[in-house]
């Protein structure tokens, strides 16, 4: 986006244009700019959650979106998600300690037999900026691998990713194993990947299918919103 | 007239016209162009017509559904019978339902890897491979322009990993044997970063899917 980075001295903007500038340097996958200018903020008294939601979560919902509408393509998205991860990595620790919203818990992996877990990562790192705390398990998760993460570790969500057609049918085992022990109304199942539908997700008994990361975070803040609610 | 397939470039980004002579049409992968029109010529199937679809759609599945069924609606009047030449080819069950509504059918199994290796011998394989990268002839010609370029390694060779850490081995499904596509298939396999398989395929399960519509 800007073709001044040479020039600029990140520690000598000001908060806002420190902030925009974030977003822009993001937006370009600049890992070691993010970095630094977390700390510039932290330095200046800013709360980690502030950081990640005003500056990294508000930068990434640009490169969602450019991202939904075509303007940018799945590298530089990843580009932009290292630039995130690696300034949650500062964050990560300073979040627990202080008391940061927390939204819910999830634990999410790529199902049997699939190792493709670019979208489930994407997903992740997304949900923590949302305030989730997030397990992650990985890739190629059968079922017990599910079950026993989300019981060990009180889960709200089980969050379930498949790229191939092979393979996606796998949530269904998931799901129906659920409905055999008695457990399904225990969690709110989300599912995603590219060639999954939400006619796939309503067949198969999910609660709700995801077409990305920004959709996963918002169902996933209205169902936990809407459960609250019903529990009073 | 013979119909010959134009360079891979043509292929992968405008795919194939068809003749306008014979009874069945075949709406193929741009990607399959050259194995079929063999099969064809060598066995005289001079009623299949053939008409491809931009092989660069194997990158956006998501657009094959609707592209092959605009093709169907063109074409449905001009040829007694149309057979579609694509897998699901990871459209998650919706080019199928394409075919069901048009009556027509098209080609059994998840994608050209199946069948082309056959598409039983690829499902029972699928458990103890699915840390295997396939390429068949045509995306080892086309590897850059659908592998390397699309992924962004060209411009982001950082990402190899995020794209490929958790594959092992890169599998070269040889339609053909070629010396020259064998040492360019090795050399993908070096760049990606896997070790390396050739796997004589020959066509698989496309000829018999074929002899059936020469019927």
């Amino acid at each position: 986006m800007s073709n001044e980075d040479d020039e600029i001295i990140l520690s000598e903007l000001n908060d806002d244009d420190l902030v925009l500038q974030m977003m822009d340097d993001l937006y370009d996958g600049l890992k070691e700019e993010i970095a630094e200018a977390v700390g510039i903020l932290l330095e200046r008294g800013w709360q980690p959650y502030d950081v990640l939601t005003k500056a990294l979560v508000a930068g990434m919902t640009v490169v969602g979106n450019d991202f939904r509408d075509g303007i940018l393509f799945v590298p530089e998205v990843l580009m932009a998600a290292g630039a995130m991860k690696g300034g949650m990595a500062i964050l990560k620790p300073l979040l627990i300690e202080t008391d940061a919203p927390k939204m819910g818990k999830m634990v999410i992996g790529t199902v049997k037999g699939d190792i493709h877990d670019i979208g489930k990562n994407l997903v992740a790192m997304m949900m923590e900026g949302a305030g989730f705390e997030v397990v992650d398990l990985g890739i190629n998760n059968a079922v017990d691998s599910y079950l026993e993460a989300a019981e060990r570790e009180g889960a709200d969500i089980i969050g379930m990713s498949a790229l191939l057609t092979t393979t996606m049918p796998y949530m269904k085992v998931v799901i129906d194993t659920l409905k055999e022990q008695g457990k399904r109304d225990d969690y709110l199942v989300l599912i995603g990947g590219a060639p999954l539908n939400e006619e796939f997700g309503k067949a198969i008994g999910a609660d709700a299918y995801c077409r990305d990361a920004a959709v996963a975070v918002q169902t996933a803040k209205d169902m936990i919103a809407r459960k609250h609610n019903l529990r009073g | 007239m013979l119909q010959v397939p134009t360079d891979d470039a043509a292929l992968t980004d405008e795919g194939l016209a068809p003749r306008g002579v014979g009874r069945v049409l075949l709406i193929a992968c741009g990607a399959l162009a050259r194995e079929i029109l063999d099969l064809t010529r060598r066995n005289g199937w001079n009623h299949l017509d053939l008409t491809c679809l931009p092989a660069i759609l194997h990158n956006s599945p998501e657009k094959i559904p609707a592209a092959v069924e605009a093709a169907l609606i063109k074409h449905q009047n001009d040829y007694a019978k149309i057979f579609v030449v694509y897998a699901d080819c990871g459209t998650g069950g919706a080019l199928q339902a394409v075919c069901d509504a048009h009556d027509v059918e098209m080609i059994a199994g998840p994608h050209c890897y199946a069948f082309f290796e056959g598409v039983e011998a690829f499902t029972r394989n699928a458990e103890d491979e699915f840390t295997a990268f396939y390429l068949t002839d045509f995306l080892v010609r086309q590897f850059d322009a659908f592998v390397w370029k699309p992924l962004g390694l060209d411009r982001y060779p950082e990402l190899l990993s995020t794209y490929f850490g958790h594959y092992e081995t890169l599998v070269y499904q040889a339609q053909t044997d070629d010396p020259e596509l064998n040492a360019k298939a090795r050399d993908c396999a070096q760049r990606l970063g896997l070790t390396y398989q050739r796997r004589f395929t020959g066509y698989g399960d496309l000829e018999p899917a074929l002899a059936a519509q020469a019927g």
